[in-house]
């Protein structure tokens, strides 16, 4: 006889959802899906150990299980929480934490340069998403930000430290998906950063992957730098027989041309399989492989038509003048784009 | 004079060394527990003292032991905070420096009780020479038989070593400590899991600050109740108290819970008042991180009662007209001092030992450090110290680890009591470059709130 | 103290090797990354900062990776990755010492060394910095100065004059 499967009840924003134990928030957030998934900055799922840092996905936790109804005090990260059976968690449906999300999406930005028009991750860059999507308008800030020098690490991958908000999970890539990291978090603070230290190639197969974890343009393609806006290239899955990696890609293609080879990524921005540096620099031609079909499009950015036209949050935000408050900007913005 | 537990032979010459440490009834504790109580009659004991935690969140300690997982066959540890930075605190220096064998003492006793059998005690890498004085201290217990392989013939092994930190206020939270003690930058963990499940190399471990294990001793020499009867209500024991800043007479001193704040600024048998003749501005009752208090609310509650040095009445008002216990680090400022440059000061401070690792402190922490900076040097507006109370809004309750709300506290409190010193530093930016503001109303007697 | 130039390289002494061996000892099997600290505190001690490839030697000693070490030495203030003037004047600059006077008395280092926070003087001898609370503040001002860390308290214009005096005595003594 099979043993009965032991499921979580756990509801968020008022909508239930039955998850395996040790399922955290976040995750069961998107087993739901839609506005009231919490957004994630650093948190990445195919990399054990992220998450918890950059504090974009905080809930709050208004009953923590059957047995234990109290609440939590504080607001919790929802990617490095579990639920627990009988667990109720208020995303967009709490004013506090749409609050607490705006103020971490202004920390995000304060110092970050806002040069998306030169920008190579424009277009998928998740802070880009972030701001828009759970932001304020404009900014207090009037102090200098802080600025770093570019610099190549090896001559494939570029590192444009103003832009990094320090999510780790290239240095979780290192540590995971290669036998020797050269780079990491250099320093504390506010001065923290990515680096090598000393001038280093990163040259590892599957160091390239850093590329496509980096939620922004920190991280960049410098094969593709420059060469067009992301939302003019058109995504294609294609795979081919490679020895280092399944070989499983998106080719992003201007007319005839392959401008760059990434992971193919899910509705979250993560990639579904880790690629190697031969097929993500090196095979750029049509012929290297084996075309699927147009990559589907729906949720991803500026690249899926009308992604920031519908902000769909469950009823009880359009019944509550305080939540309605709350979220005044996000429903602003689906009349605005009307 | 109150009872003194760790400081009663402070003034003996030689009580830095084991043998005069020994004759003055030194190592009765570790003989106590080993020879006739079990681990666990010393956790109890430790229990029914209601020790709180001496580094300042004031979690009991008996509790926290309890919580220890105890997997067979997975080694446990004892880990001794003594990376003492919290601005205004300085009392494990003064202990490590003057009766290390205290807490030599009380690492025994409590590692015992917790099963380990290898413990740490981290020192920020500042204290060097305390660090040196403790490894003394440690050879020489070891040499006396009271430290090592079959302490006192009872089969019970245990190692202590002391590692040094390398400069970082973060360290002082435990899972900080922990990573760093494990070699690696003080980033605090995210939990859970907390230390008692997964604490250094992933064992179950406690982290204890160096006064609390130090107060070990007396509890089991003179059993849990005895300790308890000390004290008011659920402020148990002694305490030591750093005072700072404007006193006449600044030390360690060791006093019983429950001592009115008053007498411990004023008298002579403790602070002697406030030097040179001034008077008393503000006070930061517990290290930087708690909030400040006006003239008018340290002596006295916003009711009127007697303001005491316990936890409870320290915290009387909540954060609105009280304050907190924390470190036991007290800062005392004269009608001289400026509230604006000195929360402009302790907010660099938060800047400077924020680790970075995630976005509200890493960025809130310098951004505040910034606005006040421009409040400070007249050039602020009057929105900026809207703008600074929005910001530590923003910081609080939404970090990884405390070190968040330690930096808003100080920013929320100063604009909470002296608005009007902020509002002055704005509208005279000249004069609040060349003058203090002064006492100005900050001890005028204030108005009860409703019950 | 030993004096090196960036980019030279080091050879660890055997009695400095025998201090790490006692190090490591101190930790279970495989957790040798924890005398990282300690190990970096004695290479600092004997050649005064800590240069890069002193830094991959450590790593290699301890078999970890030489970015671990980077990592470690930036995060914490006690750690030099440049050389310093012989004493380093670390003077305590938080709140309680500034209650006290630190910052004048900082001002009067700069004056009387010539050299701003952070540089070393024409002789080599001294660097200066303000660091944050040394947990002293009941003896402040304050101000402490490496290898061994030792503690100058109740600070005022005349003991750093004497300080300074004395530190420079020494040093001619020592040449």
């Amino acid at each position: 006889m099979a043993e009965e499967i032991v499921k979580f009840k756990v509801t968020i924003d008022g909508i239930p959802v039955e998850v395996a134990p040790g399922t955290t928030i976040l995750n069961a957030a998107r087993q739901i899906g839609g506005d009231i998934v919490p957004p994630a900055m650093c948190y990445y799922s195919k990399l054990e150990g992220t998450g918890g840092k950059c504090r974009t996905c905080l809930v709050k936790v208004s009953k923590g299980s059957e047995k234990d109804p109290r609440p939590m005090p504080k607001l919790v990260a929802s990617c490095r929480t579990t639920v627990m059976d009988g667990m109720e968690v208020q995303n967009i449906t709490s004013p506090d934490v749409v609050e607490a999300r705006k103020g971490v999406v202004e920390m995000l930005l304060i110092n970050h340069p806002l040069d998306c028009p030169v920008c190579d991750q424009a277009g998928e860059c998740k802070l880009q998403d972030l701001g828009y999507e759970h932001g304020d308008e404009g900014t207090r800030y009037e102090f200098e930000r802080r600025t770093f020098e570019r610099i190549d690490i090896g001559d494939k991958i570029q590192l444009h430290m103003n832009r990094c908000i320090l999510c780790y999970r290239c240095v979780f890539v290192a540590n995971q998906l290669t036998n020797e990291r050269e780079h990491g978090v250099l320093n504390r603070g506010d001065h923290s950063e990515i680096s090598t230290f000393i001038h280093k190639a990163l040259n590892h197969d599957f160091v390239g992957n850093v590329i496509d974890v980096c939620p922004v343009g920190a991280l960049t393609d410098k094969t593709f730098r420059f060469k067009n806006r992301v939302w003019f290239t058109k995504p294609v899955d294609a795979h081919r027989d490679c020895p280092t990696c399944a070989g499983k890609v998106t080719l992003w293609y201007k007319g005839e041309e392959v401008l760059r080879v990434t992971g193919r990524k899910d509705e979250y921005g993560e990639v579904e399989e880790f690629i190697c540096n031969t097929c993500r620099f090196e095979t750029k031609s049509t012929s290297d492989w084996t075309l699927e079909e147009p990559t589907p499009v729906d949720h991803e950015s500026v690249i899926g038509a009308n992604h920031y036209l519908n902000f769909n949050p469950p009823a009880v935000i359009h019944e509550d003048k305080k939540l309605q408050l709350a979220n005044e900007e996000q429903l602003a913005r689906t009349e605005r784009l009307k | 004079m109150g009872r003194k537990l760790l400081l009663e032979h402070i003034n003996e010459p030689g009580i830095q060394t084991f043998d005069v440490y020994r004759q003055k009834g030194g190592y009765r504790a570790v003989e106590k527990a080993l020879k006739s109580m079990s681990p666990d009659d010393v956790v109890e004991e430790v229990k029914k003292s209601g020790l709180r935690g001496r580094g300042g969140a004031g979690f009991p300690t008996g509790m926290k032991w309890s919580f220890l997982a105890k997997p067979e066959g997975v080694s446990r540890y004892l880990v001794c905070n003594g990376d003492e930075s919290e601005p205004g605190t300085f009392k494990d220096r003064y202990l490590m420096t003057h009766i290390p064998h205290a807490l030599i003492e009380g690492m025994i006793v409590s590692s015992y009780a917790l099963g380990a059998n290898t413990s740490y005690i981290y020192v920020r890498g500042e204290m060097m020479p305390q660090i040196r004085i403790l490894e003394r201290a440690i050879a020489e217990t070891k040499a006396a038989g009271l430290l090592g392989k079959n302490i006192l013939g009872t089969g019970y092994d245990l190692e202590i070593y002391v590692q040094p930190g390398g400069g970082a206020y973060i360290c002082g939270e435990e899972t900080a400590l922990l990573e760093s003690l494990e070699g690696k930058r003080g980033n605090p963990r995210i939990k859970p899991p907390f230390p008692a499940v997964a604490g250094l190399y992933g064992c179950p471990t406690v982290v204890n600050n160096v006064e609390s294990i130090a107060s070990v001793v007396p509890i089991i020499n003179d059993g849990g109740e005895e300790y308890a009867k000390i004290g008011i209500e659920r402020s148990t024991g002694t305490k030591l108290i750093s005072a700072g800043g404007n006193v006449k007479n600044p030390g360690v001193y060791e006093i019983e819970l429950g001592v009115p704040v008053e007498e411990f600024i004023y008298s002579d048998e403790y602070c002697g008042g406030i030097a040179n003749g001034k008077r008393l501005k503000a006070l930061v009752a517990g290290g930087s991180s708690v909030p400040i208090l006006p003239a008018n609310l340290i002596c006295k509650t916003i009711n009127g009662d007697a303001r005491l040095m316990t936890y409870e009445s320290l915290a009387d008002g909540g954060f609105q007209t009280g304050t907190m216990m924390g470190s036991g680090g007290f800062i005392v400022f004269d009608e001289d001092q400026c509230i604006v440059r000195n929360t402009w000061n302790f907010t660099r401070f938060y800047h400077h030992e924020s680790c970075g690792q995630c976005s509200p402190c890493r960025e809130g922490t310098g951004w505040m450090e910034k606005v006040l900076h421009k409040i400070e040097h007249g050039k602020g507006s009057i929105a900026d110290i809207d703008l600074l109370w929005d910001i530590q809004r923003k910081i609080e309750g939404n970090t990884i680890c405390p070190l968040g709300d330690a930096a808003a506290w100080p920013v929320a409190a100063a604009i909470r009591h002296f608005r009007d010193e902020f509002e002055w530093h704005v509208l005279h930016p000249g004069e609040s470059q060349s003058r203090n503001y002064g006492l100005a109303h900050y001890a005028d007697p204030v108005k009860p709130v409703a019950q | 103290m030993l004096s090196i130039q960036e980019n030279q390289p080091v050879e660890f002494s055997a009695a400095l090797l025998e201090q790490f061996g006692e190090i490591v000892a101190r930790y279970p099997e495989g957790q040798q990354k924890s005398a990282l600290l300690p190990i970096l505190h004695l290479v600092q001690a004997e050649y005064g900062w800590l240069s890069t490839d002193s830094m991959d030697k450590v790593a290699s000693y301890l078999h970890i990776q030489a970015i671990e070490v980077y990592e470690v030495a930036t995060f914490y203030t006690m750690y030099f990755l440049k050389p310093q003037g012989k004493y380093m004047l670390e003077v305590c600059r938080t709140g309680p010492c500034c209650l006290v006077g630190a910052e004048k008395i900082m001002q009067h280092i700069e004056n009387r060394l010539g050299v701003k926070e952070g540089e070393i003087t024409a002789d080599g001898l001294f660097s200066w910095r303000g660091v944050e609370c040394m947990a002293a503040c009941g003896y402040g001002p304050v101000l402490q100065i490496g290898p061994e860390y030792t503690f100058y308290e109740n600070l005022t214009e005349k003991s750093v004059d004497e300080l300074i005096d004395t530190l420079r005595d020494k040093a001619k003594q020592q040449a």
